[in-house]
């Protein structure tokens, strides 16, 4: 007999939460990213799925049911951000139609979106900061921003207030507070369309994969504020500067991820590492730059109850030893490019592991070929529970066969 | 060659490295000497990234110490030019990819090595591919990528190129984010490169020097 959506849900949440606990669930749990996949498998462009949240809908939705895998990925966080970023006039990202072909995957365009001689009024006050030098930059439609009083300086009548308020008579801060209006429309019309479909997950047996997002304060640092090169030369330049910038953004990142997970009521939250990686930094660098901050980021959401799932780009297999530092079964690491099998063997009693068919293997690869590694995968990362099966990166390209074999075979072959 | 200006450059200490060379300037030290000892410093760092000593932030450091030397000596070597190149690289990132950071880095470092370096940007159609081959003639030709869509742009690059009948006379190599040596095998390159020394050891390979 077929099983109830609610059987089901609570079948795969476990399959999850045992792996997640280092168990041995029923079976390997099998997860994909299934990013702008969807769209291509269902005939719709790039492009229309980041401007039409019914198609974004449907075609995400199709994927699921026939792929099936154990969890969900709430699309309306990741895409149909085409109008929104548009009233915004958003310049950190080009994505299909905007800036790119209706085919091409959006990318993130990096720059120093913060001076190097801002670290002391990023660290003074953050959000002054940001609303009247990092908003003005980054928002097109927000550039009136620049003009803002300081708004810690309006107190009371006597301070601030009588002078305070006229730059919001200037035609500049008139356009963007109309501006941030629509967009306020935009936001909100995003944000009912992913309550309604987290409802529809959940109603269909699927568990989302992460109700809440965060980052290292590290990478919010270097990839939004200072880019990559500005953030690699600070570790020279300015070392204290970036240490106290980690540890300002810090709690930021905390919040950030408590609030979310609230709303959704689902306690992962995924957490992408980018500058952290093996040859973005040496050894040292990442322990003295990097790790800290996501380690007490990591213990302090492992304190509020949740569970942190960072995703380590690219190959952290030198990293291995030093993230061990956490927590027992009480959190993922998926990864993309690290040797899994020296994952296991270092890892293996600290966290679940989640990955990593690669993305090169889903695309050109045949169906046999991914059941080999997958084989491969299940018999060794997988042994003694502890493991999810999942591609390495989003899938965009793949083959259809290839994803269902990664699929299915880890539901047959994977069972305990 | 000054011992001194080797090791403090290679060792990426900027400060002292920019006070030295101002001061070698100031006494009279001929600014080819010194550009030729910024050389030796970067073959150094090379060699510790290649041995896993140093990582990219080093190299981007490095590459800033050598900017800042070239823009105090520069101006003083007027007319001596560069130096005879040892052969010709072309790079660029494939159409629909706009990543640039590690392409930058490649292009930086096989200039560094004293090749001539075309560097066609991001987001390079294949015709431009085509047509600046056929002008710039270069004996390599570097094409990155960071995302998985990359893999059919550099694939369609390499047959365009075929169909050009410019295959023969190049040797191709790819590298960035999603490759690897699957990748290489579907867009018919000759090689695929880990990292910027990777490539430089590539074009030695290929073209001497």
């Amino acid at each position: 007999m077929a099983k109830s959506p609610e059987e089901l849900y609570r079948e795969r949440e476990k399959r999850v939460l045992d792996a997640i606990a280092l168990k041995k669930p029923d079976r390997v749990p099998v997860f994909t990213k299934f990013g702008f996949f969807a769209a291509k498998y269902s005939n719709m462009t790039m492009e229309e799925v980041m401007y039409d949240p019914e198609k974004l809908w449907k075609c995400h939705w199709k994927t699921m049911i026939e792929f099936e895998p154990d969890m969900d990925r709430n699309p309306f966080a990741l895409m149909y951000l085409g109008p929104l970023l548009e009233a915004l006039d958003y310049k950190q990202l080009k994505w299909p139609g905007h800036g790119l072909g209706p085919n091409v995957s959006y990318q993130f365009v990096e720059g120093e979106y913060m001076k190097a001689d801002e670290y002391d009024m990023f660290l003074s006050d953050p959000t002054d900061f940001m609303l009247r030098r990092y908003w003005p930059r980054i928002f097109g439609a927000l550039k009136g921003f620049e003009k803002l009083p300081i708004i810690r300086n309006i107190i009371t009548y006597s301070m601030g207030t009588p002078f305070g308020f006229a730059p919001f008579s200037t035609p500049e801060l008139i356009d963007a507070l109309d501006a941030l209006k629509k967009a306020g429309e935009k936001s909100a019309e995003i944000a009912k369309y992913a309550r309604s479909y987290t409802e529809k997950a959940k109603e269909a047996g699927f568990p989302l994969q992460s109700g809440g997002f965060s980052q290292a304060p590290f990478d919010t640092l270097g990839d939004y504020f200072r880019g990559m090169k500005g953030s690699m030369l600070d570790m020279y330049r300015r070392p204290d500067k970036v240490i106290a910038a980690c540890e300002k953004i810090l709690p930021m990142m905390i919040e950030m991820a408590v609030n979310a997970t609230k709303v959704s009521g689902n306690p992962r939250v995924f957490i992408p590492i980018h500058k952290g990686l093996d040859g973005f930094m040496s050894l040292d660098q990442f322990k003295k730059f990097y790790w800290p901050t996501l380690r007490e980021l990591m213990v302090a959401l492992i304190n509020e109850g949740l569970v942190p799932c960072p995703l380590w780009e690219g190959d952290c297999t030198s990293r291995l030893e030093t993230i061990k530092d956490i927590p027992p079964g009480k959190a993922i690491y998926a990864f993309e490019g690290t040797d899994m099998f020296k994952a296991k063997k270092i890892l293996g009693d600290t966290v679940c592991l989640q990955g990593n068919v690669p993305g090169s293997l889903l695309s050109t690869g045949t169906p046999e070929d991914v059941k080999a590694y997958c084989k491969k995968l299940i018999d060794i990362v997988g042994e003694g529970g502890g493991f999810i099966m999942d591609s390495a990166t989003s899938l965009e390209d793949a083959r259809p066969e290839n994803v269902k074999a990664m699929v299915e075979f880890t539901k047959e072959y994977g069972v305990y | 060659m000054n011992e001194k200006l080797v090791q403090l450059m290679a060792d990426l200490d900027e400060e002292n490295t920019i006070a030295l060379v101002k001061e070698l300037i100031e006494k009279g030290a001929n600014p080819m000497d010194i550009l030729d000892d910024a050389r030796s410093a970067m073959e150094i760092v090379g060699k510790r990234f290649e041995t896993g000593e140093y990582f990219i932030p080093d190299l981007m450091m490095a590459g800033e110490i050598l900017r800042s030397i070239s823009d105090i000596v520069k101006p003083l070597l007027e007319g001596e030019g560069g130096g005879v190149k040892k052969g010709k690289v072309l790079i660029g990132t494939v159409a629909g990819d706009i990543h640039d950071i590690g392409k930058d880095i490649v292009t930086f470092m096989v200039d560094v090595a004293g090749y001539e370096v075309l560097d066609l940007g991001i987001d390079v159609p294949v015709e431009t591919f085509v047509e600046k081959i056929r002008e710039f003639k270069p004996q390599v030709v570097g094409l990155s990528g960071f995302l998985t869509l990359a893999f059919d742009s550099m694939k369609q690059t390499v047959e365009a190129l075929e169909k050009a009948g410019l295959r023969d006379s190049i040797k191709i190599m790819i590298g960035g984010g999603q490759m690897d040596d699957e990748v290489r095998k579907y867009v018919k390159a000759d090689a695929y490169g880990k990292d910027a020394i990777a490539a430089v050891n590539l074009c030695r390979q290929w073209i001497g020097g």
